[in-house]
């Protein structure tokens, strides 16, 4: 399949210090967690090691030479970010710790001053907790009420609830694009149309969209885009947070602190412009440089080629589990990413989780910061095998064969 | 497949299964919950006491093999002990699943449990009800964890 476009498994693998170890002394291990975080190429490990052998310095403070080539390595990450993901002007790129403190800059410095007891904000049953706990705590803090519209069985957003829950009420909506326990992608266009013909703004949560496909924020129409770096091959502890410009203009900070102001003194202070209002302390240098090189190689990808590749990935592992009645796929989306979530009668995802974990095949189990959707398949936790596009038919037959060895363990 | 073997013991797989006294007790006299941030588990502990001595004890409560397993054979365990007793055994366990020592004798049946040392990522499910117990034998209100 990958062979008909310009897309090569084994070329993206090579990429990888990882699958170099892993092809050494030690036996193959199938890593297919990449929904928790990827593997990072070796341009981003590069990028990383010269930044701080060959730039440790702080940005936007000396007058030397060091922190001159430090800001323009940190200040041409954020222009790569306004590239890849279509943003009007690169004073709409915050730099984050991650898509939880996006969500949080946005709840607390957007959302909060907009609501007054009785407003309501709109969420998806299947947020991660990153996108429901920050909308739990300002609706704690004024009164609002979070409604959260269901999935159905198949573990899609019911849209006709959707079009119900929304109303002159709402103040705000919040929505992940990509389900990372299930691997649903949302109708996000659609949403953010529905919403904005009520006036009302959206934030997508992009965390699992960005390793999978092309993002263009103005495309989407969306107001906030929030995505981290680590989970699209970049570092951890660095994301991102889009926000059109006017929004962002007349929301206040977030934190306090250098670098987000102009002039500070005893009586009053006058915040930083766009985006160093939003970005106190001395930022992530070392991270953000690690996430505009990730960004860098994804576009030396083809996409197009590689999600054929994911999706018969998904379509192999789907099929090799179907095989045992007492599997229970859950979610089963018509659109969905490469992520396979399931449970088996009688077993237990963590006792799975380690009996993959002997046969050298890393999943995730347990509740994936997604209680609340979970709860609605009536289950506490899953096994979940997640895809990137390194992954290998290889990969999926060794899932196959460690689910062979839980039911020859437990007799099932 | 030898230290899985050696980690889902038959004895584990069918209190994992079918746990013991896996029910409620009405009027308990001590009860605590415990929790497993990690994966979820959550369980429930039952005791009644006669004196100092456990007359008693249940649990419910949803969890993998390992942690249903200990949580099973450990109430099998503790009835007609002394808390003095149970924490004494307690510690013997936690030797046990951490450190590569020989079972010691007063654990009896729980020895089955010395596979758990080799996998350190579930030495917490097979903790967690011994934890729940010992809340509950202090009269805490609060949740016992793992963390």
């Amino acid at each position: 399949m990958s062979q008909a476009t310009g897309f090569s498994v084994d070329a993206i693998r090579n990429d990888f210090p990882f699958f170099a170890r892993s092809s050494g002394t030690e036996p193959p291990l199938a890593y297919l967690d990449n929904a928790a975080t990827a593997q990072k190429p070796q341009c981003v490990l590069d990028a990383v090691l010269d930044l701080y052998r060959d730039a440790t310095s702080n940005v936007h403070r000396g007058v030397h030479r060091l922190s001159a080539e430090a800001t323009r390595r940190y200040e041409n990450a954020r222009d790569i970010v306004q590239r890849y993901i279509h943003a009007h002007d690169r004073c709409e790129i915050v730099f984050t710790r991650g898509t939880t403190e996006s969500v949080n800059l946005v709840a607390q410095s957007y959302v909060r001053p907009l609501l007054g007891a009785g407003d309501e904000i709109l969420i998806t049953q299947m947020e991660h907790h990153s996108n429901f706990v920050p909308w739990q705590m300002v609706a704690e803090q004024t009164g609002a009420v979070v409604r959260v519209a269901p999935v159905t069985p198949q573990g899609e957003l019911d849209l006709d609830a959707w079009r119900a829950l929304l109303t002159e009420r709402t103040k705000f909506v919040s929505v992940v694009h990509t389900s990372n326990a299930i691997g649903t992608i949302n109708p996000v266009a659609e949403i953010v149309r529905l919403a904005h013909e009520r006036g009302v703004a959206v934030l997508v949560d992009g965390a699992q969209a960005m390793p999978h496909q092309r993002v263009d924020v103005q495309a989407l129409g969306a107001d906030f885009f929030a995505f981290s770096g680590h989970k699209v091959f970049g570092p951890t502890g660095i994301g991102v947070l889009y926000g059109k410009q006017e929004l962002l203009d007349d929301m206040p900070p977030y934190q306090g602190g250098g670098d987000m102001i102009k002039l500070v003194s005893l009586t009053n202070t006058v915040w930083n412009d766009l985006p160093y209002k939003f970005e106190a302390g001395t930022p992530n240098i070392a991270g953000a440089v690690g996430l505009g090189a990730a960004l860098e190689w994804m576009k030396t990808i083809d996409l197009d080629g590689a999600a054929l590749h994911e999706r018969a990935l998904h379509d192999d592992a789907t099929a090799r589990l179907r095989q045992w009645d007492d599997v229970r796929l859950i979610g089963t989306a018509a659109h969905k990413a490469a992520v396979v979530a399931f449970v088996m009668d009688g077993v237990h995802p963590h006792d799975i989780g380690t009996i993959l974990d002997q046969a050298r095949v890393a999943i995730r189990t347990g509740h994936h910061c997604a209680q609340p959707l979970l709860e609605s398949f009536g289950v506490h936790a899953t096994a979940r095998a997640s895809f990137a596009l390194y992954n290998t038919h290889e990969e999926v037959a060794a899932l196959a064969a460690g689910m062979a060895q839980v039911r020859e363990l437990f007799g099932a | 497949m030898s230290e899985l073997r050696d980690l889902y013991q038959q004895l584990i797989l069918d209190h994992g299964r079918k746990p013991r006294n896996f029910r409620v007790i009405e009027n308990a006299q001590r009860e605590a919950d415990g929790h497993n941030p990690l994966c979820g588990d959550r369980i429930h502990m039952f005791v009644t006491m006669d004196g100092e001595t456990i007359a008693d004890v249940s649990f419910q409560g949803q969890g993998c093999a390992i942690s249903t397993a200990s949580a099973s054979l450990l109430t099998q365990m503790v009835k007609g002990m002394t808390v003095a007793q149970t924490k004494e055994l307690f510690g013997h366990f936690r030797e046990l699943v951490t450190k590569p020592v020989e079972p010691h004798e007063s654990l009896e049946k729980l020895a089955v449990f010395s596979g758990v040392r080799e996998f350190p990522m579930r030495v917490k499910c097979a903790t967690l009800s011994w934890h729940t117990l010992l809340a509950a034998l202090k009269g805490e209100d609060k949740v016992a964890t793992t963390e």
